[in-house]
């Protein structure tokens, strides 16, 4: 059988570093995969090349039965993103970031409208849906981007560690309504996460990426049957060792510095 | 709905619900009408200019342009930091439609401004010379407002952050604006100034409109017209060349 994500010999470097290292690794339709490592690991780096976002150094990711560099556009279509960071726009209203996503996707009027509403009040923002999103909380934000990522209807919805900063009701609701969408409409779930009680409770399958390479890769209890652990964090920490990683500061970061300093209220 | 009008059209929601953004930055173009059109108009009109209002309001519209057209296209990095350029980013859009909607939205943004400061211009007592140039007018300076959001656009696309915004304002921003005859005549210029103008792309956007507005032109409205055409062109292709590589 076809896998929905293939990836083989993918390898990104930035200059000298080796962000990812000759990663092989493939996603069956309908899966629940978990996609977990330290700080600075590499899945940022991977989930932006296997999104388009960033051009590999070499290495072919075939999405959906579509090559990420000839096809990129069936590719995108393909796919429902909620990135780490807030990607919407707060000076629009939660219902005009759903509209312009829409339209962005080409999905048509009055199917998108229908779909706006039901996706709106799924993730409880209805009666919010004429506010803007700068007075939105960080619970609210992320639901909103999972509608949003979701109105197109993708088969794949890649979840970049999206359970950052939510407390445990959200978190909860967040991860029941992502494995009632996986079980009743078969969409595939790729997701990044530091929590691994997260992982272990919904992922099918789990890659652990360390210093750009794949550690390992199974279900959460072949993880912790070949580390010989009582749980997946202790599996974890056995495969990628309990030394403290540092990441580099980005670009971004000191533009966030600067804006707070210049304040911008964002 | 296609998606070069919702990007275009999200330009123009963010500018105009920014009441603070239009107010501040019709500011300066109010400070400049006020005090050089009256500090140096009795100066001006003893020296045999005439009227300094007339000549000046067309460079100070020019001015109202080139700001906000430069911003909106230098926007690209706040959306860079706040995320949202990812959001168009992974679209199955072509990077060049997204390109062209947002700088239609930035132009038409700043063409506004531009409007605003025309009116401002003629209650500080500038007179157009003929009401039929008016829609002239507004066309050249829809095309300043291409160009230079096309510009902006290209030159957020070689910036990764905010902190080379002061450098673009201090040593491209103000000398596009003074260098361009934008407050004084260029025909009485000394040739080293008259020269560097000929440089300047703004020089024939204020030329272009005085020549609709006021019926005096010192470069002819063709070649202002020619110029401002082929060098929007040219940075539009730029533009979308560099925008198409952004990675993030």
């Amino acid at each position: 059988m076809s896998f929905i994500i293939e990836v083989s010999n993918l390898t990104k470097q930035f200059g000298d570093l080796t962000a990812v290292n000759g990663i092989s690794f493939h996603v069956e339709a309908g899966e629940i995969f978990a996609f977990l490592g330290p700080n600075g690991a590499g899945k940022t780096t991977t989930i932006k090349m296997l999104t388009t976002l960033l051009k590999p150094t070499s290495g072919v990711i075939t999405i959906n039965g579509f090559d990420s560099q000839k096809d990129q556009d069936s590719v995108r279509s393909s796919f429902g993103i909620v990135f780490q960071d807030p990607s919407l726009d707060d000076e629009l209203t939660a219902w005009e970031n759903l509209e312009l996503h829409g339209v962005l996707y080409s999905v048509p009027k009055e199917l998108r409208r229908k779909r706006m509403e039901e996706l709106i009040s799924i993730v409880g923002l209805a009666d919010r849906k004429n506010d803007f999103v700068k007075h939105f909380s960080g619970g609210m934000k992320r639901r909103l981007e999972i509608a949003r990522g979701l109105l197109h209807h993708p088969k794949i919805l890649f979840l970049d560690e999206p359970t950052i900063g939510l407390d445990p009701q959200t978190r909860n609701h967040l991860w029941s309504y992502v494995t009632d969408l996986n079980a009743k409409e078969g969409i595939t779930v790729f997701l990044t996460t530091h929590y691994m009680e997260e992982a272990d409770r919904i992922a099918n399958r789990i890659a652990v990426i360390d210093h750009g390479k794949i550690v390992a890769l199974g279900s959460s209890a072949e993880l912790k049957e070949k580390t010989n652990t009582a749980n997946l964090e202790d599996a974890f920490l056995a495969l990628t060792g309990s030394a403290i990683r540092e990441e580099e500061a980005s670009a971004v970061d000191n533009m966030r510095i600067m804006s707070r300093a210049w304040g911008r209220k964002r | 709905m296609n998606t070069i009008a919702i990007l275009w059209l999200r330009q123009l929601k963010r500018y105009f619900r920014s009441r603070a953004r239009i107010l501040g930055s019709l500011g300066q173009p109010i400070l400049f009408l006020i005090a050089l059109g009256f500090g140096f108009g009795p100066v001006y009109e003893k020296a045999g200019g005439g009227d300094y209002i007339q000549f000046l309001a067309p460079g100070v519209i020019c001015m109202g342009i080139l700001f906000i057209a430069i911003f909106s296209g230098i926007e690209i990095i706040w959306d860079r930091q706040f995320g949202f350029l990812k959001e168009t980013l992974v679209a199955p859009v072509s990077r060049f439609r997204i390109m062209l909607g947002r700088t239609l939205g930035g132009a038409t943004v700043a063409t506004v401004q531009g409007i605003f400061v025309f009116i401002i211009s003629v209650i500080a007592g500038f007179r157009p010379e003929s009401l039929l140039m008016v829609p002239v007018a507004l066309l050249i300076m829809f095309l300043i407002a291409l160009l230079f959001t096309a510009i902006g656009t290209a030159l957020a696309c070689l910036l990764e952050d905010m902190q080379g915004f002061q450098l673009i304002m201090n040593f491209l921003v103000m000398p596009l604006f003074f260098l361009s005859g934008a407050l004084f005549p260029l025909d009485t210029a000394p040739t080293v100034l008259s020269l560097i103008a000929r440089f300047d792309p703004l020089s024939y956007g204020v030329d272009a409109l005085r020549a609709t507005l006021l019926g005096v032109a010192h470069f002819g409205l063709l070649l202002d017209i020619s110029i401002l055409c082929i060098l929007t062109l040219i940075f539009l292709v730029v533009g979308s060349k560099l925008f198409a590589r952004i990675q993030i």
